[in-house]
């Protein structure tokens, strides 16, 4: 077994034991980035081996999505109008591993200011899922999903807007959070839409991704809608057995669009997952069917207004059309983001100014938040019942390439049920379920209520302990 | 409906300069989109509070006091043009 292939708590059970060392993993994981990324391109920057801050309780190398600022690091959401950034200092996530022994090694791939569903809208190509390189990794964390499940990194940190942690790990076969809104600092994270973004861990199994959350969780008073909730050792809750959990199935969620696999996949989570003391209710959250839209009305007016700050005069690029329009400042402002942005991100800042707009405020921005309360009220209603609901991560395994890129609506679909969770500011976690024939993997989500990660580590964990998928491992 | 001429006006609100071709795609594009997420309008919604947070976060003050930020240097730094300890841009006013 090579070092690369482990997970980060077998890997520091070794360096416990002085069987291996921490310049050895960093050494393993960069000789496998030199082999298989030129097929995969999980990473847009890798840097040399990390030589020091290797002390620390967690000292194992991690993969960093292209939005977290790493002081005097290039950070550039993939994005040509951020070309050249780098950040006086650094995210307070990057503080935190930091302080851990967690070294960051590579930055890693995504959809410009993550904005897709399948790491497509890079400035600097797509990435390519380590399952079936004709497929997409999923977005907008596909490069992190992608060097996880490649081995190219041992764990990984990505950001979630409506599924950009949990839909890459669930097309990749790997476990990725969605904490609860405020359970992690957002401090040096590039915004797309505040009142949804939150930073989480893409890991091989559960028990890194607790062990990962602990890490970087916690209030920060330099980011005010962080929490000031105690964080509990997540390594605690990882018990083998739901007993006496009451776990809800939508059935809003299991209507038509999702593939046959994918729903003959939740039928054997529910005999494990039962065998092991849990009880199902199928119950109903009635505005489901609104969410996408909901999402794709907030997320776009906040990422206009987010992305406003791209106008050539403090950071990234500069441009000047070659013939004058209207005064050289606008004229340089509406250049500079002609060239700067891609296609997506002009789609999304253009949909989310109309929404915005004098006399379509109260018709699409307003209401949208107006349906967004009925969204969190039914997830609120249910977790009076009910401990944990299960779904289906994506409704599909991993699409094809190109296979979605000149249809926006149905790519968009594609979030339906990773959605509802960062509306409602509820956390969410993606572990492997299954495969399909064609060998592709299936994604399991577990919700619960703000701040129960105890309880939906625990489900996760259960089901994990009592299956054999994330054993199972990419041949590149 | 949403016509090219839309789009070069929501465009100006959002200082993006567009060729032609992407006017046009983008007006297809955003009138499918624009109907899709009119499905909201089916719902009641008279009754109903906008979300503004979606945890109970209230406020969050500090002490008026000055604590270590940017240095004006750190701040320049990435600047694409500028002078005098400023960021320079092209003229304002005719």
């Amino acid at each position: 077994m090579n070092l690369n292939e482990l997970t980060a708590h077998e890997l520091l059970d070794l360096i416990k034991e002085k069987k291996t060392s921490t310049a050895e993993v960093s050494q393993a994981v960069v000789k496998k980035i030199q082999a298989t990324d030129g097929r995969i391109h999980a990473f847009v920057r890798t840097p040399a081996i990390p030589v020091s801050a290797n002390s620390g309780a967690y000292s194992i190398p991690i993969a960093i999505k292209d939005n977290l600022c790493i002081a005097g690091e290039e950070v550039t959401c993939c994005s040509q109008i951020l070309k050249g950034f780098r950040p006086p200092y650094d995210a307070t996530v990057i503080n935190k591993l930091k302080a851990s022994g967690v070294v960051p090694l590579g930055t890693t791939n995504m959809d410009e200011f993550a904005f897709g569903s399948s790491t497509e809208n890079s400035c600097y190509g797509p990435t390519r899922n380590p399952w079936n390189l004709d497929c997409v990794p999923g977005g907008s964390s596909g490069g992190s999903a992608a060097a996880v499940a490649a081995h190219e990194a041992i764990w990984a940190l990505g950001s979630d807007t409506g599924g950009s942690i949990r839909q890459p790990a669930a097309f990749c076969g790997v476990v990725g959070v969605k904490p609860t809104y405020g359970r992690v600092s957002r401090y040096g994270l590039i915004a797309f839409a505040s009142s949804l973004d939150q930073i989480g861990p893409i890991t091989k199994d559960v028990t890194d991704a607790a062990l990962l959350l602990k890490i970087i969780a916690g209030y920060d008073e330099m980011d005010s809608t962080s929490a000031n909730v105690a964080v509990p050792d997540y390594l605690q809750a990882l018990k083998n057995d739901v007993q006496g959990l009451k776990i809800g199935i939508p059935k809003e969620f299991f209507v038509d669009g999702m593939d046959a696999e994918v729903k003959e996949s939740m039928s054997a989570v529910i005999a494990v997952l039962e065998k092991k003391g849990a009880k199902f209710i199928e119950m109903s959250l009635p505005h489901t069917e609104y969410s996408v839209a909901t999402y794709y009305i907030v997320a776009t007016a906040e990422a206009s207004s987010n992305l406003a700050r791209y106008d050539g005069v403090q950071y990234g690029i500069r441009r000047h059309p070659s013939q004058a329009r209207r005064t050289p400042m606008i004229d340089m402002f509406e250049e500079t983001r002609d060239q700067g942005f891609g296609r997506e991100a002009k789609r999304r800042i253009m949909l989310g100014t109309y929404c915005l707009s004098s006399g379509y405020y109260d018709a699409y921005y307003l209401r949208g938040q107006k349906v967004r309360t009925l969204i969190k009220q039914d997830f609120d209603q249910a977790f009076k019942e009910i401990d944990a609901i299960i779904a289906p991560t994506s409704p599909t395994t991993a699409f094809r390439l190109g296979e979605k890129t000149n249809d926006p609506l149905s790519m968009y679909l594609s979030d339906i049920y990773t959605i509802s969770a960062n509306l409602s500011g509820i956390p969410a976690i993606s572990l492997p379920c299954g495969f399909s024939k064609t060998g592709m993997p299936i994604g399991l989500q577990v919700m619960t209520k703000p701040f129960a990660e105890e309880t939906m580590f625990r489900v996760a964990y259960t089901y994990e302990q009592n299956t054999e998928w994330h054993k199972r491992k990419v041949n590149l | 409906m949403i016509s090219k001429k839309d789009v070069q006006y929501i465009a100006h609100l959002a200082r993006i300069s567009l060729s032609e071709n992407e006017q046009e795609t983008l007006a297809k594009d955003l009138e499918g989109i624009v109907k899709y997420v009119g499905k909201l309008q089916e719902l009641d919604t008279k009754a109903v509070e906008p979300t503004t947070h979606v945890l109970p976060i209230n406020n969050v003050f500090r002490e008026d006091v000055v604590r270590p930020s940017l240095t004006q240097e750190e701040a320049l730094a990435n600047a694409p043009a500028k002078e005098a300890g400023s960021f320079k841009v092209p003229q304002v006013i005719e």
